[in-house]
């Protein structure tokens, strides 16, 4: 794995965007481009390439916590982990197999484990960045219980690079269960949200649910006695394709490539499927469907890669509040507009 | 500000029995579960509903006077001591579970809900609220989202902040701010984990949702006991290498088990250097295999004995020491004072070696009861505080472990939060860009600064002190508690 430490050169161009009063477009390996719309030839922005920013700093095994470097690709990073029979915790989507650490954090996107093994911010520990005044911050730290401080580190999750620009990151990781199984339920998207739910009030292994063309998909994970407890308890069959998880996380199943918007609705699980024609994941807490946004209002259904803007502040559904208080959080990191300023400014109304 | 006005305001806002003015009644607000740092408050407001609390806070705002938030009292940093003409207001009254969501596996909670309450209410539907820090009979949910509480199930189940899952946020601004509820993913900043661990100086909290889970099937505790304290952080090491998370796993010293035993007889092996509390929970063949394994891992590491504790009361016995623990070495000598370092596992063994160095230096004793699993230190510091001198002593030797933990690669707090007794190890903890960072951050949410002021964030003037006197004497100074 290619091992570079360009942090000193992030700073000095940031430093020097900020005297020039440009903006930098802060870009990893370009994977999650569609998600941020940010266009540097319409916005002026310098592209600061974070790629080259690579390597592991620190991984003990037995502390289950990794410290990446941000352009370090999740690849490489997850064959390192599987080499100590471990993993990320939040099955991050590669998207074409290229994305990055940074990316993954910047983004918050989790795959299929998500209701049970945790979130993307739940598994960061620790952050080093840049802020928008070019100065460089270590928050959180490599151990499990960090309460020191306000929780700068997770704040970073999902702010898409606005706060900062991530160098390092330290993550919890987990051990790879010993064993895996992923069975098949023939049902159809009403029949699977009802089991999905009765399943989640109970102990089972369960990592993964997910409803997808009339069947529904539940991985299994632990101990192989508790797996095999697991699935005569909720019957099916098993599943062939072994990497079905990654192809769902990675959008690489064919419903993911059908033409029209692509909407992603967070919801209560249990909450009544407002479109049947669906992919159901979490336990029925995100739900994909096709159609206009505007049909949804006011179900949590937004479309998918509209940008970090438009999701957060913008949208006609977003709480006024949380909008002038993250401006205000954006004036506190980034007083110049300096970092990312298409996906959120600091002083702008919305 | 004009004292006066501001009393009369609230006494006009409240009912009678909601605003402490007497100085007796105003007693018990004058700390919080570190006793050690007094400060007698001016006025405690007691609101029983959310209008009241929001009503106390536009008093405040609109006279500038520092608002500090109190749950149950039980904090161990001294976070919800009262500020010099500021207003405590407790929420302990606004107690109420607002709603037990089961399709969503959820429960809306009012701030003042005890942690142990939630996971009662929800027994008999099989699921439960899984932190549980140490005071869970008395401390509420409010607290723990403004420390980020843990407890012995960290490891496996998280902090508070893994389990909290929405909040509604009254701000010093006036600004209401609603985060997350049923549903698992907020768009745009994660407030949500922002507020975790913010010590009441964002906002107050006035409704906190809960994610429930479903009680585990199976538990099983296994008691190890070791001849050297390396071996027992050997064992730590190896289980979580071979593969394992626990639901907890305790480490108690030679002192620890020592008192523990003296106080309620569990039957802990007297000859120990340490022992290994695990406990395993889950389905029943994981909790079999699991089991299986760490017996074996902890014999071959050379534990010298190896109790299994398979039915509730058994493992109730296996547990009464730990929990006991506190109590038990408090009857070694009148006071003692507890730390909450984290370190990286790997250097524990290394760490307490150091500790026990700095109890010869300083000849006071120091008894180690911790989370083991997770790194979280929980030196207990014995001293006596009718000898003159002591109390700093044991402060100022608490300072010096604190920064050890620094150096292992740690942290100065792992569950306990700064509050007003962690000041000056920020100051070692964190650089002058950092500190104005949480600075700035801080002003996002309340520009005028006054909920809970002085806790949590050092001035950097009182960094700069520090770092002075710290070259000049060449080790940092204890903390002068009395600076505000």
């Amino acid at each position: 794995m290619a091992d570079r430490d360009i942090s000193d050169e992030l700073q000095e161009s940031i430093a020097q965007a900020r005297d020039a009063g440009v903006s930098v477009a802060i870009a990893g390996s370009g994977s999650k481009e569609f998600l941020v719309h940010s266009d540097t030839e319409t916005t002026q922005s310098r592209l600061l390439s974070v790629a080259e920013h690579t390597g592991v700093v620190a991984y003990r095994p037995a502390e289950l916590v990794i410290t990446a470097r941000a352009g370090t690709p999740l690849r490489e990073l997850a064959a390192l982990l599987a080499r100590a029979n471990q993993m990320l915790p939040f099955e991050p989507p590669l998207f074409r197999g290229m994305g990055t650490l940074g990316g993954a954090i910047a983004s918050g996107l989790a795959g299929s484990g998500r209701p049970w093994r945790g979130s993307v911010r739940d598994a960061v520990l620790g952050v080093v960045m840049i802020n928008g005044l070019g100065q460089k911050l270590t928050f959180g730290g490599q151990v499990m219980k960090n309460v020191a401080g306000y929780d700068v580190s997770r704040l970073q999750v999902g702010a898409f690079g606005t706060l900062g620009v991530l160098l390092e990151i330290s993550i919890r990781v987990i051990p790879k269960p010993a064993s895996e199984m992923t069975l098949k339920l023939e049902l159809d998207c009403l029949e699977s949200l009802s089991k999905m739910r009765e399943w989640a009030r109970k102990p089972l292994p369960i990592t993964a649910s997910c409803y997808h063309d009339n069947m529904l998909y539940v991985r299994l994970s632990g101990a192989e006695t508790a797996v095999l407890a697991g699935a005569s308890e909720t019957g099916g069959e098993i599943a062939g394709d072994l990497n079905w998880w990654d192809k769902l996380n990675d959008h690489d199943l064919p419903f993911f490539k059908e033409p029209g918007s692509l909407l992603r609705q967070m919801s209560p699980p249990a909450q009544e499927l407002v479109n049947d024609a669906c992919v159901l994941e979490w336990s029925g807490a995100k739900r994909w469907f096709y159609g206009d946004e505007s049909e949804y209002h006011g179900t949590g259904t937004k479309l998918f890669g509209a940008g970090f803007a438009q999701v957060a502040v913008s949208s006609p559904a977003a709480d006024p509040v949380r909008g002038d208080v993250q401006r205000r959080i954006k004036q506190a990191f980034d007083p110049d507009n300096v970092l990312n300023p298409e996906l959120l400014r600091a002083n702008e109304a919305a | 500000m004009s004292r006066k006005l501001v009393r009369r305001l609230l006494q006009r806002t409240l009912p009678r029995h909601c605003l402490i003015t007497d100085p007796v009644a105003l007693k018990p607000y004058e700390t919080d579960g570190l006793t050690a740092i007094r400060q007698p408050p001016w006025l405690v407001a007691l609101p029983e509903t959310e209008s009241q609390v929001a009503a106390v806070l536009r008093i405040c705002r609109e006279h500038a006077v520092p608002v500090v938030p109190r749950g149950a009292g039980t904090g161990l940093s001294g976070g919800a001591r009262p500020v010099e003409g500021g207003v405590v207001v407790g929420l302990s009254r606004l107690n109420k579970i607002l709603e037990v969501d089961l399709d969503n596996c959820v429960a809306c909670l009012q701030p003042g809900v005890r942690n142990l309450a939630i996971s009662e209410a929800v027994a008999e539907h099989g699921l439960y609220y899984a932190p549980d820090p140490s005071s869970q009979i008395a401390c509420s949910i409010g607290g723990n989202v403004a420390e980020n509480s843990g407890g012995v199930h960290c490891l496996k189940y998280g902090l508070t902040v893994h389990n909290v899952v929405g909040l509604k946020v009254l701000m010093m601004t006036g600004e209401v701010l609603h985060l997350g509820g049923r549903g698992q993913e907020l768009d745009g900043y994660d407030l949500l984990a922002l507020m975790c661990g913010s010590e009441g100086m964002l906002g107050v909290v006035t409704e906190v949702w809960v994610k429930l889970l479903p009680v585990p099937p199976v538990k099983k505790v296994l008691l190890a006991a070791f001849a050297q304290v390396s071996a027992a952080a050997a064992a730590v090491s190896e289980i979580i290498t071979a593969g394992l998370i626990p639901a907890g796993l305790e480490m108690m010293d030679r002192l620890a088990i020592q008192a523990a035993e003296a106080y309620v007889h569990a039957g802990y092996p007297l000859d120990a250097q340490a022992i290994l509390l695990c406990e395993l929970d889950g389905v029943a063949q994981e909790v079999e295999a699991d089991a299986a394994l760490v017996e074996r891992l902890l014999r071959d590491l050379g534990a010298i004995d190896v109790q299994i504790a398979d039915d509730p009361q058994a493992q109730a016995r296996l547990w009464l020491g730990r929990k006991a623990a506190f109590p038990a070495v408090g009857r070694l000598a009148p006071d003692y004072y507890c730390m909450d370092g984290t370190i990286p596992r790997y250097r524990l063994a290394e760490v307490l070696q150091q500790i026990e160095s700095l109890s010869v230096e300083y000849k006071l004793r120091v008894a180690n009861v911790f989370h083991a699993g997770d790194g979280n230190l929980h030196p207990l510091i014995l001293y006596d505080a009718d000898i003159p001198g002591e109390l700093e002593k044991a402060e100022a030797m608490g300072g010096r472990i604190l920064e050890l933990c620094v150096a292992a690669g740690g942290t100065i707090t792992g569950e306990h939060g700064v509050g007003v007794e962690k000041l000056d190890q920020m100051c070692v903890q964190f650089n002058s860009d950092e500190l104005e960072q949480f600075e700035r951050l801080k002003a996002a949410f309340d520009p005028a600064g006054i909920a809970n002021p002085g806790k949590a964030i050092p001035t950097l003037t009182r960094c700069a002190e520090i770092g002075g006197m710290h070259v000049h004497n060449g080790k940092l100074p204890f903390r002068n508690l009395e600076r505000f």
